[in-house]
């Protein structure tokens, strides 16, 4: 009963905000190369959603996102830990850090496509640069969380680097690292779409572009609806593994 | 196992910005196998920053400072912090289990060290439990079962008790009077609390600050294990009244 009054608000609005957009695409007379209603769109949904060309193309986007992800995570922490460790490669990194932010990566896209082709791996790289940037501030702040006291209880019992690094440092980091990794996941996922905007001859993105090109503005929409459900998908995963990996801490005390 | 502790002329001083900070004059001390020796004093006189030279976890600025084990072998340390310090990732258990874990011990061996432990610390009940989900005085007693993991040679302890409240203070010094009698372990304890230390030490080391230095030594006296009831006793009275006019000094 709790639930059911927990969720109700979010239904209602949810049910009423397709229901005012089909009735003003009846009422209005919009063409639906504009606007189609939301009953055109479910009408085609499985047909377009479960389409093998379309599941190879989303195959294709989740394989760039996931990737690019596992780039940007392996590489944003490598970086963070470095840049944590050592003030000197703090101040060599900073600059090429600063300029990969202030940079709009979109414009770098054609540059990737001449270097990396019009297959995935340009996407890859899009995807990379673009979730790289939360990894890796987080993993720096992160690690610099660690608690002097637990730094000078490791260093009583004279524990090796490696033993630093995995029972101190990291499990430290890792609540901080994990939500810079459930924000790459997001923008992984942007930047493998647009890298398929941009340069692609496959993958959702490539999809949407490809429909709106030919006016199947209700199909535009089914992909659109796919992935959301992705990123969806991605995220909630994302968060699983949050939740499961560092329910010690404070912070999900007030979650649970 | 135990172990002896010769200090000669050991200093300390701080860089800081505003140029050095003497913490810590030259000063000598020798502690004997076995010995628990508490080091009094106001905040300030450096007795942290000695502790923590003792521990190797300062470097000093000057003079000698050694650890000789009575047998053979590397010195096993064992540090009590002002806080807890557990790892907020690692439970009850795991966290007791920590120094063992460190020098690779299997885990079903040190996992049984580290219940006997807790148990030994009346923390049976609580063993699979989170840091957080324990009060402060648990998580001290969880730490000090930590520091006695690993068999050290050597306790050192810095205000362990310093945030319990009275009640729970003395009782936890009664608990760790008996650990280490059972132990033999050479234990220095940091306190600024008269009381404290003549219930726990063979030996009180009273320091002053500004600079930080070694003022005077007094023996206590009282057989063990010590009771609450000492504290009645003129003794006691007289002890606690002489290192007051030091501290005052």
């Amino acid at each position: 009963m709790n639930r059911i009054r927990h969720f109700a608000p979010g239904i209602v609005s949810v049910v009423g905000f397709f229901a005012v957009w089909e009735i003003y695409c009846r009422m209005s007379g919009i063409n639906p190369l504009i606007l189609p209603p939301p009953s055109q769109i479910g009408a085609i949904f499985f047909d377009v959603a479960l389409d093998p060309r379309t599941l190879r193309h989303a195959s294709i986007t989740l394989t760039e996102t996931l990737a690019g992800f596992g780039l940007a995570t392996v590489i944003g922490m490598t970086v963070g830990w470095a840049v944590a460790a050592s003030p000197l490669i703090e101040r060599a990194v900073h600059p090429f850090i600063v300029a990969s932010q202030v940079i709009p990566k979109v414009a770098l896209v054609p540059l990737f496509v001449v270097w990396f082709g019009f297959g995935m791996t340009s996407k890859i790289v899009v995807a990379a640069v673009i979730a790289f940037f939360p990894v890796l501030v987080n993993t720096v702040l992160g690690l610099r969380s660690v608690q002097p006291g637990h730094a000078d209880v490791f260093h009583s019992l004279k524990a090796t680097l490696w033993q630093r690094i995995w029972l101190l440092q990291i499990p430290s980091a890792l609540p901080a690292i994990l939500a810079g990794m459930e924000m790459a996941i997001v923008l992984a996922t942007i930047g493998a779409v647009v890298g398929e905007f941009l340069g692609g001859s496959s993958g959702l993105g490539y999809m949407a572009v490809a429909t709106m090109n030919a006016f199947q503005t209700d199909r535009l929409f089914v992909i659109i609806i796919l992935l959301t459900l992705i990123g969806f998908v991605l995220y909630a995963m994302m968060a699983g593994l949050k939740r499961a990996l560092v329910s010690w801490s404070d912070n999900q005390k007030a979650g649970s | 196992m135990t172990v002896a502790i010769s200090c000669q002329q050991v200093s300390k001083t701080y860089e800081t910005r505003n140029g050095p900070v003497n913490a810590l004059s030259p000063c000598d001390l020798e502690i004997s196998p076995g010995e628990f020796v508490v080091l009094l004093g106001p905040s300030g006189c450096g007795k942290t920053t000695l502790l923590r030279m003792i521990g190797r976890l300062h470097d000093h600025t000057s003079g000698s400072l050694d650890l000789t084990p009575v047998e053979a072998g590397e010195t096993t340390t064992g540090f009590v912090f002002q806080q807890a310090n557990l790892m907020p990732w690692m439970t009850v258990e795991e966290n007791v289990a920590l120094p063992l874990r460190l020098k690779k011990q299997p885990k079903a061996t040190r996992m049984e060290t580290a219940r006997d432990l807790c148990s030994r610390v009346g923390l049976e009940n609580f063993t699979k439990s989170w840091p957080r989900e324990l009060s402060g005085g648990m998580q001290q007693r969880v730490s000090i079962a930590r520091a006695l993991a690993d068999d050290p040679q050597l306790l050192l302890m810095d205000e362990p008790f310093g945030a319990l409240d009275a009640l729970t203070r003395t009782r936890m010094n009664s608990e760790l009077e008996r650990l280490w009698m059972a132990s033999g372990a050479t234990v220095v304890l940091v306190t600024h609390s008269i009381t404290e230390a003549i219930m726990l030490a063979d030996r009180i080391v009273v320091m002053s600050a500004r600079p930080g230095r070694i003022v005077s030594e007094t023996r206590v006296p009282f057989p063990r294990p010590r009771g609450t009831q000492i504290e009645n006793t003129p003794e006691f009275q007289a002890i606690a009244a002489d290192l007051r006019s030091q501290l005052e000094h």
